[in-house]
């Protein structure tokens, strides 16, 4: 902690040597014909091998379109990279040609999604489509493919793989498919893994097999996973740092021993006081006021202050610290924790039970 | 049939009155007129709905049957909630149309106020069909593009004409989108300017305007926020407290059923395998799959992390249309035996003080008691 630089996002200082992957201040915006919307507006974040990242936000929040960028998968146009760089090893992917960037995708930085049948070919069996990897990259014949392909899907559990490797998509379960996009996304192993919403869709006995099957791909591998999700409980359970997402910034970062159990930004302590539990009945719950934002209208000031409990305006402000105009920056609060919130002290003292 | 007339009349004071003035806004107004708390309002015994599977595109045989629902018993009673729990396919929204009689049961009966829903025709039926009221999971495709909120929260009273006076019904109907939290102002204005938890409330003023006594909630925040999905949970509270309703409250997410339910059925594949309180149900499962289910729920609490038992279900739910023998749950229950197979267990209080539909019933503590 000696050597704490403020530029760099927290994350690096847990992590050991050189990150696999550094965001520097990304911004992406959608520029359509009523108008530019900021999805993303500069965030920062990094992540080393062996290491969970969760990015947590709500719809709209900007967690999908961030992962889609580090990915070079954003539809262009409407979106556009308008600034920042992502480093993936030390090299800035932005600057690459798309042969290079392509080089990437698979083999460095791979990513699974929250819908295993809309993101499956429903025409290929699966075991054609996760022997594609391998003979698109790797030049594999047909015959070899197809024996790699029944090889992931027994690590990723299929049962009588041997048996199912020719079976089409709709015939298997939610659950099994979405280890058919795991076993395609591990294929080539990569060093990132990037999994957006990857359970939402399912059930929350086959959300446990399968963030189970990601954990022990994770230590088997040593890859970096980054998950985006909106569930507190999966970040709680399986990743180390969180990152908190609103209108399109990280608002909260840190371990998610820290963030979760004493917030130190107001939206983060509102999720975790919407949020009943399962180990308590609990007293009525306290939502955080209001609607998200609209991205092509985001509040002045601090985003979150329309919505805030805690919020200080003109004369009630610290001078410079007024919540409707001045922006809050992504800052230092205690050691490995950072809050973009103008009095993020007090709502670290004060969390109640 | 002046009793219920009578009825809505009340009710409808009592919902126009957003001035504290008004002495019929009380809680104990909305339920003394209708009746005792605790009077059994839905009684469900034995419901099965088996849907057929047909094969051939002009002469259409019946190869089987999806055995959707197959032997559910619940009780709702006044003012109070019913959480119903399983995961995708076990049923349960099959139940929730059925109960407000958008399916006919293939056996078994649903009972209100002590008569027969399947029996009921014309009149009663009409009248039923304004008393027990249902919201949708999608607060997108429940609610029609191409009408008005306004109009989508009066439509109801086209048919129950008796519901509310034709004079004033904007009125009421501005109370009544208030009343849920939303601009009065809003009237004329359509379903895709609102928000999904904006478009929820407009669903529940649409449930609330024909003053239903019942209302099923299908998982009615599964596709929301989880910072405006604690808004409409509260909402749904207040609105329970103030007009004395009755839920049935189905959902997948055991945290919110949780919160929200007095009691709690557990449903899979087609049946109920335990019922009790909340606190019986959460804090002592004692059927291996209610323990399984209980198991697999992330905590958001980083202090709880760890604490609690894993129990990793094996393979895939089995289909409905081939059902296993006996015992739902025995393809993959770990306490399994001969008698699973050969013997459906019944759902009976097995010593646990609450029924469970386990021959090896045991009460079990997986979900760690927050002790903060």
């Amino acid at each position: 902690m000696t050597n704490l630089d403020l530029t760099k996002p927290t994350a690096e200082l847990a992590a050991q040597g050189t990150p696999l992957l550094e965001v520097d201040d990304l911004r992406v915006e959608f520029r359509t014909r009523s108008g530019v919307v900021n999805a993303v507006n500069g965030i920062s974040y990094s992540l080393g091998a062996g290491e969970t990242l969760a990015i947590l936000g709500e719809s709209g929040s900007g967690k999908s379109v961030s992962a889609q960028a580090i990915m070079g998968i954003l539809e262009t146009p409407p979106a556009v990279i308008s600034g920042g760089g992502i480093w993936f090893q030390g090299r800035n992917v932005l600057e690459m040609s798309a042969e290079d960037q392509r080089t990437i995708r698979g083999p460095g930085i791979s990513m699974i999604f929250q819908d295993a049948l809309s993101s499956l070919n429903p025409v290929y069996s699966v075991g054609f489509q996760i022997g594609e990897m391998f003979r698109a990259h790797r030049g594999l014949s047909k015959k070899a493919a197809r024996a790699k392909a029944v090889e992931l899907m027994d690590r990723v559990r299929i049962p009588a793989a041997a048996r199912r490797v020719d079976d089409y998509p709709h015939q298997f379960s939610g659950g099994m498919r979405q280890r058919v996009m795991i076993a395609m996304a591990i294929a080539l192993d990569p060093r990132i893994l990037i999994a957006d919403e990857p359970t939402t869709a399912l059930d929350v006995t086959v959300q446990a097999q399968v963030m189970d099957l990601l954990k022990d791909l994770q230590q088997e591998t040593g890859m970096g996973l980054i998950l985006i999700t909106h569930d507190l409980g999966v970040v709680n359970e399986v990743a180390d740092n969180v990152a908190v997402m609103y209108a399109g910034e990280i608002v909260e970062r840190g371990t998610v021993d820290d963030v979760f159990g004493r917030p130190s930004h107001p939206y983060t302590e509102g999720l975790m006081s919407s949020v009943p539990q399962v180990e308590a009945k609990g007293g009525r719950l306290r939502p955080i006021a209001g609607q998200p934002p609209n991205l092509a209208r985001i509040p002045s000031g601090c985003p979150f202050h329309p919505r805030c409990a805690r919020r200080r305006l003109g004369a009630e402000a610290a001078p410079g610290r007024d919540c409707a105009t001045d922006v809050p920056p992504l800052r230092l609060v205690v050691p490995g924790r950072e809050a973009a919130c103008h009095y993020s002290e007090e709502v670290l003292g004060v969390r109640a039970p | 049939m002046s009793e219920p007339r009578e009825h809505g009349a009340t009710a409808a004071s009592s919902l126009s009155a957003s001035t504290p003035a008004a002495p019929s806004l009380s809680k104990p107004a909305g339920s003394g007129a209708r009746g005792a708390m605790g009077e059994t309002l839905l009684e469900v015994r034995g419901l099965q709905k088996h849907f057929p599977l047909t094969q051939g595109i002009v002469f259409k045989r019946t190869i089987g049957h999806v055995r959707a629902v197959d032997g559910v018993d619940l009780t709702l009673r006044r003012g109070e909630t019913v959480g119903l729990v399983g995961e995708s396919g076990c049923g349960k929204s099959t139940v929730s149309k059925l109960i407000v009689a958008l399916e006919r049961p293939t056996a078994g009966s649903i009972l209100y106020k002590g008569k027969d829903v399947a029996r009921m025709g014309g009149r009663a039926l009409k009248e039923y069909r304004r008393e027990v009221q249902i919201i949708f999971q999608d607060p997108y495709a429940s609610l029609n593009p191409r009408m008005t909120v306004g109009d989508i929260v009066a439509e109801g009273w086209a048919v129950h004409a008796d519901a509310a006076p034709r004079k004033g019904r904007l009125k009421r109907t501005q109370e009544l989108l208030d009343r849920v939290g939303l601009n009065p102002d809003y009237v004329n204005r359509y379903p895709h300017q609102f928000s999904g938890g904006q478009r929820q409330r407009i669903g529940i003023a649409r449930a609330l305007a024909l003053q239903p006594e019942v209302i099923v909630c299908d998982e009615p925040v599964s596709a929301l926020d989880v910072s405006v999905q604690a808004q409409v949970v509260n909402l749904l509270e207040d609105l329970q407290d103030e007009f004395g309703l009755s839920y049935l409250f189905i959902a997948h997410d055991l945290s919110v059923v949780r919160h929200i339910s007095d009691r709690v059925a557990v449903m899979y594949l087609g049946s109920i395998v335990e019922e009790g309180t909340d606190e019986q149900v959460y804090a002592s499962p004692s059927h291996p799959y209610t323990q399984a289910l209980l198991s697999s729920v992330p905590l958001h609490e980083p202090h709880l992390r760890g604490q609690k038992d894993r129990i990793l279900l094996q393979g895939d739910v089995p289909s409905p249309a081939d059902p296993p023998s006996g015992c739902r749950f025995r393809t993959r229950c770990w306490k399994a035996q001969d008698v699973c197979a050969q013997e459906a267990p019944a759902l009976v209080d097995r010593g646990q003080g609450h029924p469970s539909a386990c021959h090896f019933a045991e009460a079990r503590m997986v979900v760690p008691v927050d002790v903060e």
